[in-house]
């Protein structure tokens, strides 16, 4: 923070190094991962997310190929002045490139704004609001892993179909929430159902005991969870005091991560059926870098946010070796322009507004009988085809959508 | 006094120099929080009355500023002006109510007052709740100064605390303000002479609060954004750490304050939790140590007040 | 179903159960705010801290030690309350001959430390705490289902704020209490150790409110920030019952839990809000609080 501005030494090296550094910002490409290091998102993004780059940055061969990357890390405390602050300093005087991951969506709606105004790169990972492809679309932002719309799609037609036609929702009041749940009432309403009501709970609520009565009292067969991370481990836990199941009404989780079910055990979560884009178990390569994952995470087995980080910064780092430039904007335009294979998501290709394609999966919790090692809590049902998976790209309102 | 004209044009040396070398962003915030630990430190300080809510002045300000800004349209010093307009009507509002007791009650009411706002903030739609209210435009000052040009932006900032600065100066050193001192000290004795006390405390009251929310427009316009975390009762707690490290009841306190305090903020915010336990620990040792604080410290030591 | 006042019984019981649930923690943790204003005239801020380590307490003698959730209901509040005369003796006693304003700044600055440093420690998410094996279940009541536990919290502090109450009020201990709260240095004369009464009662009100923590940890989860905002609620509850009147405290803090809860079975937007607002209508009606007298 207190460096001397370092147009010069940048100068210097940029002549020094020739060739392939010309055009490299400060002849170092600078990664920041931001994401929610000590709150209730840390599990699904948090310190693993950081390690997934890491990983990510070792496997490109970067060293090899004589490009110099540098990471750096910030907790973000769910906060979007905070994060604001963060992208903001880290772009204006810290030499960072790109900013990678950024879950709960207010923040990533700030650092958007932030990376569009300096001609940056953001390529998101953790936060769910489908508005980042869609109304806030931006030529520097590129959406990985998942979307509200995605989870409305896969999760809420699923439940519907088998006969989930009634639904209130439990929403955390901030933009994820507000999008998931809109997303998935629409689905919910496309389909045949009803929507009986809603209530808002703040973000990083402990007692949803209230919420809970509200839902019990609407009479819905479904309630849905339009939250994340802790509170819906929370919401999960604290329906089954009052008597919810019991009394005949369903839980859908619209966003859950393998943390999250590591969090309530099997004999809680069993049963529990939601989407998500990446599982650990899918196939040999996926499995290969769950075992090389989980040691530099604690023991923890990666959630499709952190996967989302370790594919993005792969393309990242082919698209800058690419251009030979690590210009926001040009950047961006090279990952939409190159399509994309990493070992995690296969093949697919990312929209011009920024949305990321690839196969969607319907999961279903295993009974803990069925659960034959550490983390194997998922049976896939069914494997959602990557152009059905995402809204289609002229529905979303984005600008750059010609 | 020539010694604290003295430290009056160090301190504009500082802020005029310093850009050159540190962050710009990170010198503006300084100056926001300055200004508001300065007008923070008019009611502690010289009133006597420690208001444990005054980031609701900071925060309806920013709101109201980023509404104007973004959704009405307004240029940046109309907005601004809306925003400490607020201010001022909260001032006059809440100090109706809470300047009818005094001491430990005056502060717990504050702190209750600002946390009933805080509640009416994360509903109120058009605050956008836990998202705030962001891309608030920077604009064009007074028609034709574009302010999305850093150097721009610094140097209204700067003209912006200072201005304050002066103003609070002018208020300290005034009859007013001298009544003032006197309630603080011995308020039976200045009823006794005749003074309306209630309406000088009330006035302090609401000149404190109109310019936190001076410095809490001016915070919306510099970092674009407002948000939750401006009404939220830390930061009401920090403003009383700025004031209490940099020395209640000297005039330069807040300034140096606010200027150790947010550059620990910045440095040590990759250690995350560990800020608020440094926070906690600079109030202790200050309550039981160093009451003068900074400036209280320098300011005895060369006998002459600061 | 049944319907009052346009509302289902089962939402407007379950809610009034929550009502309660949280007018007992507010009972409990303003009973020991009033009791430490009462006699050292201090407001303690750190009380949600305390409250906040006596769940933790709980959560690390279950976790580290194996002991169980009743033994934590005795061994937590002696703990934490140990800790706070250590406070007590260390430092909030060299504030007394100041300004009032000081014991609010150094227990704030208690509280910031204590939260902080558990944050960096646990992040800032709930630990889960199961409940007591008797405890789990609930019971079909037919208008609604109730939950053991949220029954046995009710009860419980309804027991210990009448308990602390009839100490204060009507034993020799309390009277020696009340006494030396209104004139220190005529008790002291007596031969009444009064300093060491202090510690004591400080003592008191933060296992007190250490009692409240473990109370709370199975319901709502042991994290570090789970006192910081309750204790400002707490503040207006004490404020509205008059500070250092005990009955008052007791009362009030039962009466908004209920109010609370039935705020928001019929107007939810205000729920967080509508113990503030009735503050600010005692202070314009009856400054020294419902119960307070003229100090």
């Amino acid at each position: 923070m207190f460096q001397l501005k370092k147009v010069a030494a940048a100068v210097a090296v940029a002549m020094a190094a020739g060739g392939a550094q010309a055009q490299v910002s400060g002849g170092v490409i600078k990664i920041g991962v931001m994401s929610d290091m000590s709150s209730l998102y840390a599990d699904i993004g948090g310190p693993g997310s950081v390690a997934a780059a890491r990983m990510a940055v070792e496997d490109f061969g970067a060293a090899k190929k004589g490009m110099k990357v540098e990471i750096v890390s910030a907790d973000h405390q769910n906060k979007p002045d905070v994060g604001s602050s963060i992208a903001r300093q880290w772009y204006d005087s810290d030499g960072v490139d790109a900013i990678f991951d950024v879950p709960t969506s207010s923040v990533a709606l700030a650092v958007n704004q932030v990376t569009r105004d300096k001609g940056k790169a953001f390529i998101v990972s953790g936060a769910a609001s489908s508005d980042l492809t869609g109304k806030a679309c931006s030529p520097n932002t590129v959406h990985w892993t998942y979307d509200t719309w995605m989870l409305a799609n896969g999760t809420g037609s699923a439940i519907v179909k088998t006969g989930g036609d009634s639904w209130y929702f439990i929403t955390a009041d901030y933009a994820f929430g507000h999008a998931l749940e809109r997303d998935t009432q629409e689905v919910v309403k496309k389909n045949g159902g009803k929507v009986l009501g809603q209530v808002r709970h703040p973000l990083n609520t402990q007692d949803f005991s209230s919420f809970l009565l509200q839902a019990q009292g609407s009479k819905a067969k479904i309630i849905g969870l339009a939250n994340a991370g802790g509170d819906t481990i929370n919401s999960i836990k604290q329906a089954a005091e009052f008597g919810i199941v019991r009394g005949g009404q369903n839980l859908a989780g619209l966003l859950v991560f393998i943390s999250d079910i590591h969090g309530l055990g099997l004999n809680t979560a069993q049963g529990l059926i939601f989407t998500e884009s990446f599982y650990w178990d899918l196939n040999d390569q996926t499995r290969a870098f769950a075992k090389r994952f989980a040691p530099q995470n604690n023991g923890k087995y990666p959630t499709m946010v952190q996967a989302g980080v370790y594919a993005g910064v792969l393309h990242y780092l082919k698209a800058v070796e690419a251009l030979k430039s690590d210009d926001g904007g040009k950047v961006v335009a090279q990952m939409k322009n190159t399509p994309t294979d990493d070992p995690l998501f296969g093949k697919g290709r990312i929209r011009q507004d920024g949305r990321k394609l690839h196969p969607a999966y319907l999961v279903e919790v295993k009974k803990p009988a069925e659960s034959k090692g550490p983390y194997d809590y998922y049976k896939v049902r069914t494997q959602i085809p990557a152009d059905q998976a995402f809204r289609p790209e002229k529905d979303g309102g984005c600008s750059l959508v010609k | 006094m020539r010694h604290q004209k003295i430290a009056f044009a160090l301190m504009v040396a500082f802020f005029a120099l310093a850009p050159l070398v540190l962050y710009p962003v990170f010198l503006m915030k300084v100056m926001c929080f300055a200004l508001f630990a300065c007008a923070f430190n008019l009611l502690i300080g010289f009133g006597g009355l420690l208001s444990f809510g005054h980031a609701m002045f900071l925060g309806t300000a920013g709101y109201a500023t980023a509404h104007a800004a973004k959704v009405w349209g307004f240029p940046p010093e109309l907005a601004i002006a809306f925003g400490t307009l607020c201010a001022c009507v909260l001032g006059v509002v809440t100090g109706a109510l809470a300047i009818r007791r005094q001491g430990i009650y005056f502060a717990m009411i504050t702190l209750a007052l600002a946390q009933m706002l805080f509640f009416f903030y994360l509903q109120a739609p058009f605050t956008g709740g836990e998202d705030g209210i962001q891309a608030v435009p920077r604009g064009r000052l007074f028609g034709f100064l574009d302010l999305s040009n850093i150097w721009n932006m610094y140097v209204t900032v700067a003209v912006v605390f200072l201005g304050g600065f002066l103003l609070i100066y002018r208020a300290i050193y005034s009859p007013f303000g001298q009544v003032l001192k006197a309630i603080r000290e011995n308020e039976a004795r200045a009823i006794s002479l005749g003074y309306n006390t209630a309406m000088y405390k009330f006035l302090a009251y609401v000149l404190s609060g109109t310019l936190a929310g001076l410095a809490g427009a001016t915070k919306a316009i510099v970092f674009q954004l407002a948000s939750l975390t401006d009404v939220h009762w830390t930061m009401s707690g920090e403003v009383v750490l700025i004031t209490l490290l940099g020395g209640m009841g000297t005039v330069f306190g807040p300034v140096a304050g606010a200027l150790v305090i947010i550059t620990m903020e910045n440095y040590l915010a990759q250690l995350g939790a560990w800020v608020t336990v440094v926070q906690g620990a600079i109030f202790v040792v200050c309550v039981l140590t160093f009451r003068r604080g900074i400036v209280g410290e320098i300011a005895n030591f060369i006998k002459k007040p600061l | 179903m049944t319907e009052i006042f346009g509302v289902p019984t089962q939402a407007l019981f379950g809610q009034l159960l929550i009502g309660l649930i949280n007018g007992s923690f507010y009972a409990l943790l303003s009973l020991g705010l009033a009791v430490i204003f009462g006699l050292l005239n201090i407001i303690n801020f750190t009380h949600g801290a305390q409250y906040m380590l006596g769940a933790f307490c709980a959560y690390l003698l279950l976790n580290k030690l194996g002991v169980g959730y009743w033994w934590a209901l005795v061994i937590a509040p002696l703990i934490v309350g140990a800790l706070g005369m250590v406070i007590e003796r260390l430092m909030l006693k060299q504030l007394y001959k100041l300004d009032h304003l000081y014991g609010l700044l150094l227990t704030f600055g208690l509280a910031l430390i204590i939260q902080g440093v558990f944050r960096n420690e646990y992040g800032s998410s709930g630990q889960p705490y199961p409940i007591a094996q008797e405890l789990t279940g609930s019971r079909n009541l037919g208008f609604m289902f109730l939950p053991i536990y949220r029954a046995w919290v009710i009860v419980a502090s309804l027991v210990i704020c009448l308990a602390t109450w009839f100490v204060i009020e009507k034993t020799k201990l309390g009277a020696y209490l009340r006494a030396a709260t209104e004139n220190p240095a005529l008790v002291q004369a007596f031969g009444i150790n009064v300093p060491r009464m202090i510690t004591l009662t400080y003592g008191f009100g933060v296992a007190l409110a250490a009692f409240a923590g473990v109370m709370a940890a199975p319901i709502y989860q042991v994290s570090p920030q789970m006192g910081a905002d309750l204790i400002i609620v707490v503040f207006a509850v004490v404020v509205i019952g008059g500070m250092g009147s005990i009955m008052g405290s007791i009362v009030t803090g039962f009466g908004l839990g209920v109010i609370e809860g039935l705020t928001k079975v019929f107007y939810p937007e205000a729920s967080n809000t509508v113990i503030f607002i009735i503050m600010v209508l005692v202070l314009l009606v009856r400054p020294a609080g419902l119960f307070g007298s003229q100090k």
